[in-house]
């Protein structure tokens, strides 16, 4: 259980300044809001009368429903901002977009950023809350908490089990969020890829490093097939589609040589036939459509207890409450 | 496992066969009120509601020989105050037998204080549905209420002032059956 004590502060940036009573407080509160998602009338007022703006500087369509999900079944107000066709395309600098939206009376900024950082530089400038929907190459911490909650559901626990995440490590904000995630509640994490995938020195932190995805799949209980970004080709770092699937796609055949019934999970969106087998992203061991739905849930955690957090407030209320 | 005693004033208002007694008695109020066991559903309030729901349902099916249906719900997101008091950090289950259109509801509640808890169910059951008629039955009405809401079924009535506080203990969560004024 998780002590009452551990609050989440004012932004959720990443995971890799988080404690593990933090994470694992957002994925307790996440399982009640699972049952809201279910109800015949799927809302619950918390979060009324909050303003929330969903800043996309990057396409996006799953993260973005999946907030704007989560911010209407709590009652917040919402508005969505794209990159093109607003502002930023004349030329705005990213704290004076955000500033001129924290003038109009907003609670909080939901962000996705090309840029490594941004979410923390908007952050420490504006006094809303800020969520990372995913900053450049370095965190996406709702995706992983997501992923988190998904593998605790399905097993139990995540203290002891083998997760893997298999391809592109190297450009990945899913991974890195998930090897933080997924190391501080105690797993063991491998990562498995064409070696012009794999961050330099990934070794030291603790991290297993697969070279043959028939390794990965031996060890593992868990697969984090992660997304093949089709411009990695034109890049140079695979030579081309046909062989990475040939190397290192995840196969019903490849599967069935490991004793185990592996769990498969995907972030999305998925290249069928490149880095997963359709016949595996279907089967009867993938959960990715349970991620989906529990990205709801762990995004309406995330809000609500961002939402909540201003200790001031709650100090002077204790006082006049019973 | 029974509390550690505190430093302050505590005096027991229900001790165990006390509140075996009011509860049997509420039992018998709750089956007189819904005119039977028909449409009845018990819905606890989360926490100890919730096994005080329980507890009146098995004593009208041992005298009533029928299933009575149960749930719980949890308020906490229907709370008018949580932009001051902040989230609580871990939200209870809210779990409620199907639609409740057409059913008498019985909100079971440890303690009826300002209201404010009650005022939150109504706002939340109405999402689950239209009940035909909802009561409200408690174990101990303390007095002090902030809105228009009073319980049809009441174990103990006692006044209290601000800044004391009602302990309810149950066997199931507390390890005993107890209910102190806390000065």
């Amino acid at each position: 259980m998780t002590p009452p004590s551990a609050t989440l502060g004012k932004d959720l940036t990443g995971l890799e300044h988080m404690t593990p009573e933090q994470i694992r407080l957002i994925l307790d509160t996440a399982e009640p809001f699972k049952e809201v998602s279910e109800r015949p009338i799927k809302k619950v007022p918390a979060l009324r009368g909050k303003t929330i703006v969903n800043l996309f500087f990057e396409a996006s369509t799953r993260t973005r429903v999946s907030f704007e999900f989560a911010e209407k079944r709590l009652s917040a107000d919402t508005v969505n901002v794209a990159a093109t066709g607003s502002s930023v395309s004349k030329g705005e600098t990213l704290v004076d977009t955000a500033r001129n939206l924290e003038a109009m009376r907003i609670d909080m900024v939901v962000i996705r950023h090309p840029s490594s950082g941004a979410a923390e530089f908007l952050g420490n400038r504006i006094d809303s809350n800020v969520i990372n929907a995913g900053d450049g190459q370095h965190e996406h911490p709702t995706q992983a908490l997501l992923d988190l909650l998904t593998i605790r559901d399905k097993h139990g626990k995540i203290e002891g089990l083998k997760v893997c995440l298999v391809g592109d490590v190297l450009h990945s904000r899913v991974a890195r969020s998930n090897l933080w995630g997924l190391t501080k509640l105690g797993a063991e994490v491998a990562v498995c890829g064409p070696w012009t995938l794999m961050p330099r020195g990934i070794e030291e932190l603790g991290v297993k490093v697969f070279g043959r995805v028939e390794e990965a799949i031996e060890w593992a209980d868990v697969l984090n097939v992660l997304r093949l970004q089709l411009e990695r080709m034109e890049k140079g770092y695979i030579p081309s589609l046909r062989e990475y699937y040939r190397v290192f796609g995840v196969t019903p055949e490849r599967l069935e040589r490991s004793p185990k019934a592996i769990t498969i999970m995907h972030p999305g969106p998925m290249n069928r036939g490149v880095e997963i087998d359709s016949r595996v992203a279907d089967g009867p061991h993938s959960v990715i459509l349970d991620q989906v739905t529990n990205g709801v849930a762990v995004r309406m955690a995330v809000l609500y207890l961002l939402a909540g957090g201003r200790a001031e407030l709650a100090d002077a209320a204790k006082r006049g409450s019973e | 496992m029974p509390r550690p005693p505190k430093a302050e004033d505590r005096t027991t208002l229900l001790d165990a066969r006390a509140m075996s007694r009011a509860l049997q008695r509420m039992a018998v109020e709750v089956l007189e009120l819904a005119q039977g066991t028909e449409d009845l559903l018990l819905i606890g309030i989360q926490r100890r509601g919730v096994e005080l729901a329980e507890r009146i349902a098995k004593l009208i099916e041992k005298d009533e020989g029928v299933a009575i249906p149960r749930g719980a719900l949890d308020i906490t997101l229907y709370r008018d105050d949580l932009q001051t008091v902040g989230p609580k950090p871990v939200i209870g289950e809210t779990r409620l037998p199907g639609d409740l259109s057409g059913r008498h509801v019985v909100i079971v509640d440890d303690v009826l204080y300002t209201g404010r808890t009650v005022r939150a169910a109504l706002d939340e059951l109405t999402d689950f549905g239209r009940p035909k008629r909802i009561s409200l039955c408690v174990l101990v009405d303390r007095g002090g209420r902030e809105l228009p809401i009073q319980a049809d079924i009441v174990g103990k009535s006692v006044k209290t002032a601000v800044g004391e506080r009602v302990d309810v203990q149950v066997e199931e969560l507390d390890g005993r059956d107890q209910v102190d004024v806390i000065r």
